[in-house]
């Protein structure tokens, strides 16, 4: 693994054959401790924490920030990144979110969950936290799969997905159909910021990051609660080859979890938030 | 010393915020909610926050996070919501952090949940069990502050009497060293430093940190601080009677209350009869019961279940003497764990006839 | 010769061969090689032309690359950049 060279800006001068030059991108993000990890080739979580990292960073809260970790491919991440860590269990990270945030109201705290975690496992969570609009970010890794124990269909699995417990493709009268957690959530009153974004290319990489700060910048304002949902490729759990992942992500789960923006309320006279469709943008 | 007539559930919150606490989650559910009721009125006031959690799972989530910060932190329930809680419980010895847990439970059911854990893999918590309303006042305090020193749960265990009975009780705080330091606790302000915290089951450090070891080591050095929680926390018992006994009862909690009374009364007419009554569920009163049932013939346990305190007697007295089971379920029309059963008469009964069986099989003294 | 505003520096030890910066890459200018590296991927090389966008850097899951954006832009002959690869791979 090549050492990073310095901090960003860095310079050389007139060297290997070409010219005088600033640092952009060091490998590895400052926030991020090591670079290697054993995710998959082509996997869209390390991907996505990245955007994430980058945008704490960015908005100067990387000191103030306590991230909460679900379970998953991710939490490989919890004890990798320079920043405060919890560890939460499987589909518990709201409620362990919630009780740091109430005693520690000066943070940004932030959950990173993945969809079986997320909306299998903590469904309750998520949605009880949204509708007390706890001042937190909840952000959902978003596969369609259980990606750690081996790619199991999970509430969010789209119709016809193939996954290793619906070989022949999610079949509605069988296995019933997807929850699309953002737009549930996008109905409850406590909800401020709710978008979805994805990582199949660096337009919509792009775009995730422009959310990611928006839901950031929300919890700092106390408005209410705020939610990122991120498709992520998970080419293993797919059955695809990596490169034909972003496609796959675009074309089927895209589809069903529409990406864009579903809900940014601006906060009324009391700073409750404010439906967006009442028109208030 | 002034004190006050005041129900349970009130001092038993008021005791909470005494000690410092100042984070509480729960749900209501018979006889725990008027806990939950006397903390959301107690803890506004002193900058506190008590959620209504919508489940007991949620409860405790928010307490580890909580507990996470630094805040002294607690939850509760009765047994049925701290099975629900288990999985948390485990992990968040796990993840040693301190947290407070009241279990007002239906009854003494829950021995074997509190003691052996109902969660997975290897973990305990110290438990405690108030007999009456000042002894869990105080208990209650104790609790937050040997969580703090262990960095691990500590469970008090009440009951509907506890919850719901009144007694004259002196609010004074009691004394007790200042609370550690807790320079593990999160607040966001390690970030980008190089040697950002880490709050986890997993492992207590990140990776780099010298201190880092993989998860399974992480599990095997469980075991280690196990055994020096054991060894450092001092087994609290009330002991009447047991240099002179020919029989020795056990109980725990208000059933203790209870013959403590009826071993008082019954020593009184010039029968040999002595009480142990553990107050620390967990670390077990071993030696203690251990010793009072070798000065004895015979050992009696009390208690309002099918026999879960009775293991660890048995236990501790290792065959050396014969153990005989005098509890059993009891319950009035409720299942709240009100118990026809506790009653000083009939109690006495059950411990005559055991002293009656005791000398008539001849037991050597 | 192609104008070229950048250039990156490609750890090809980590890459994990997945293709998605070959994508990602607007000037078209990162290309999969038939070498592989000690863990048997294979990972791509760099052609004149990068303009520095970071695209790739951005979509990488491995974070292979390191970006650099030239004071002025430059004319390149175009193929390989031969100082984008970091020591390593057996190409």
């Amino acid at each position: 693994m090549t050492d990073r060279v310095g901090a960003s800006g860095d310079r050389v001068g007139s060297v290997g054959g070409l010219p005088p030059r600033r640092l952009v991108d060091d490998f590895v993000p400052p926030l991020i401790l090591e670079g290697e990890h054993s995710l998959c080739p082509g996997c869209g979580e390390p991907v996505a924490m990245r955007s994430l990292v980058e945008t704490v960073d960015e908005l100067g809260l990387t000191d103030r920030t306590i991230a909460v970790f679900g379970i998953g491919c991710y939490t490989a991440f919890s004890g990798n990144l320079d920043l405060e860590a919890l560890q939460a269990l499987h589909g518990r990270a709201p409620s362990l979110a919630t009780g740091v945030k109430r005693t520690r109201p000066d943070t940004m705290v932030v959950t990173v969950q993945g969809d079986g975690d997320m909306v299998n496992e903590g469904l309750a969570e998520v949605l009880h936290a949204a509708a007390r609009a706890e001042a937190i970010t909840c952000v959902l890794l978003n596969n369609g799969v259980f990606g750690e124990t081996g790619g199991h269909m999970t509430a969010t699995t789209v119709l016809g997905q193939r996954t290793k417990n619906t070989l022949d493709g999610r079949d509605a009268a069988r296995h019933g159909y997807p929850i699309l957690i953002a737009d549930l959530i996008a109905s409850l009153e406590g909800a401020a910021f709710v978008a979805r974004g994805a990582v199949s290319s660096a337009g919509e990489v792009a775009r995730s990051r422009r959310m990611l700060r928006r839901a950031l910048e929300v919890q700092a304002a106390g408005t209410g609660f705020t939610f990122v949902e991120i498709l992520t490729m998970c080419p293993t759990g797919w059955f695809v080859e990596a490169a034909e992942a972003p496609a796959y992500l675009q074309g089927r789960l895209a589809e069903v979890h529409r990406l864009g923006v579903l809900k940014d309320g601006a906060s009324g006279a009391d700073g409750a938030p404010v439906a967006a469709r009442d028109g208030a943008r | 010393m002034s004190r006050r007539l005041v129900e349970g559930a009130e001092a038993i919150a008021g005791a909470m915020v005494a000690a410092g606490c100042r984070f509480f989650a729960g749900y209501p559910m018979t006889p725990f909610t008027e806990v939950l009721e006397h903390m959301a009125r107690l803890l506004p006031p002193v900058g506190g926050t008590c959620m209504n959690a919508e489940s007991e799972l949620e409860a405790v989530g928010m307490a580890w996070g909580a507990a996470a910060t630094g805040t002294r932190a607690a939850t509760g329930s009765v047994g049925q919501g701290l099975s629900l809680m288990q999985e948390s419980l485990s992990e968040i010895c796990h993840a040693r952090l301190p947290l407070v847990v009241l279990n007002m439970a239906r009854g003494q059911g829950d021995y074997h949940q509190a003691t052996r854990g109902g969660g997975h893999g290897d973990y305990r918590h110290i438990v405690l069990a108030p007999a009456d309303v000042p002894e869990a006042v105080e208990l209650v305090q104790r609790a937050f502050w040997l969580a703090d020193v262990w960095r691990n749960p500590v469970l008090v265990v009440g009951d509907y009497y506890l919850a719901h009975v009144q007694e004259a009780v002196d609010e004074t705080p009691i004394d007790l060293p200042p609370p550690p330091a807790k320079p593990w606790a999160l607040d966001g302000s390690t970030g980008g430093s190089g040697a950002a915290k880490i709050v986890s089951p997993l492992g207590t450090a990140k990776r780099g940190d010298p201190s880092f070891v993989e998860y399974g080591q992480h599990l095997e050095g469980i075991g280690e601080r196990l055994a020096v929680m054991e060894a450092g926390v001092e087994p609290l018992v009330e002991t009447i009677g047991i240099d002179d006994a020919d029989l020795v009862v056990v109980a725990y909690g208000t059933p203790g209350r209870y013959l403590r009374y009826v071993v008082d009364e019954l020593r009184r007419e010039g029968l040999g009869v002595g009480l142990v009554r553990p107050v620390t569920l967990w670390p077990f009163p071993t030696g203690v019961v251990a010793a009072a049932a070798e000065r004895a013939r015979a050992v009696a346990v009390y208690e309002l279940n099918t026999g879960q305190m009775l293991d660890d007697v048995r236990l501790a007295v290792l065959g050396r003497r014969p153990v005989r089971f005098i509890g059993g379920l009891s319950f009035d029309s409720s299942g709240f764990g009100i118990a026809p059963d506790l009653d000083a008469e009939r109690l006495a009964d059950r411990v005559r006839r055991a002293l009656d069986e005791t000398v008539r099989t001849g037991v050597p003294a | 010769m192609v104008l070229t505003r950048g250039t990156v520096v490609i750890d090809v030890e980590a890459c994990k061969g997945c293709d998605l910066c070959l994508d990602a890459c607007k000037p078209g200018v990162l290309v999969m090689t038939g070498a592989t590296n000690r863990r048997g991927y294979h990972y791509p090389e760099l052609r004149a032309g990068c303009t520095a966008c970071r695209a790739c850097a951005q979509i990488c899951p491995d974070f292979v690359f390191q970006v650099w954006k030239f004071d002025e832009p430059v004319e390149l002959d175009p193929g390989p950049v031969p100082s984008a690869r970091s020591t390593g791979g057996d190409g």
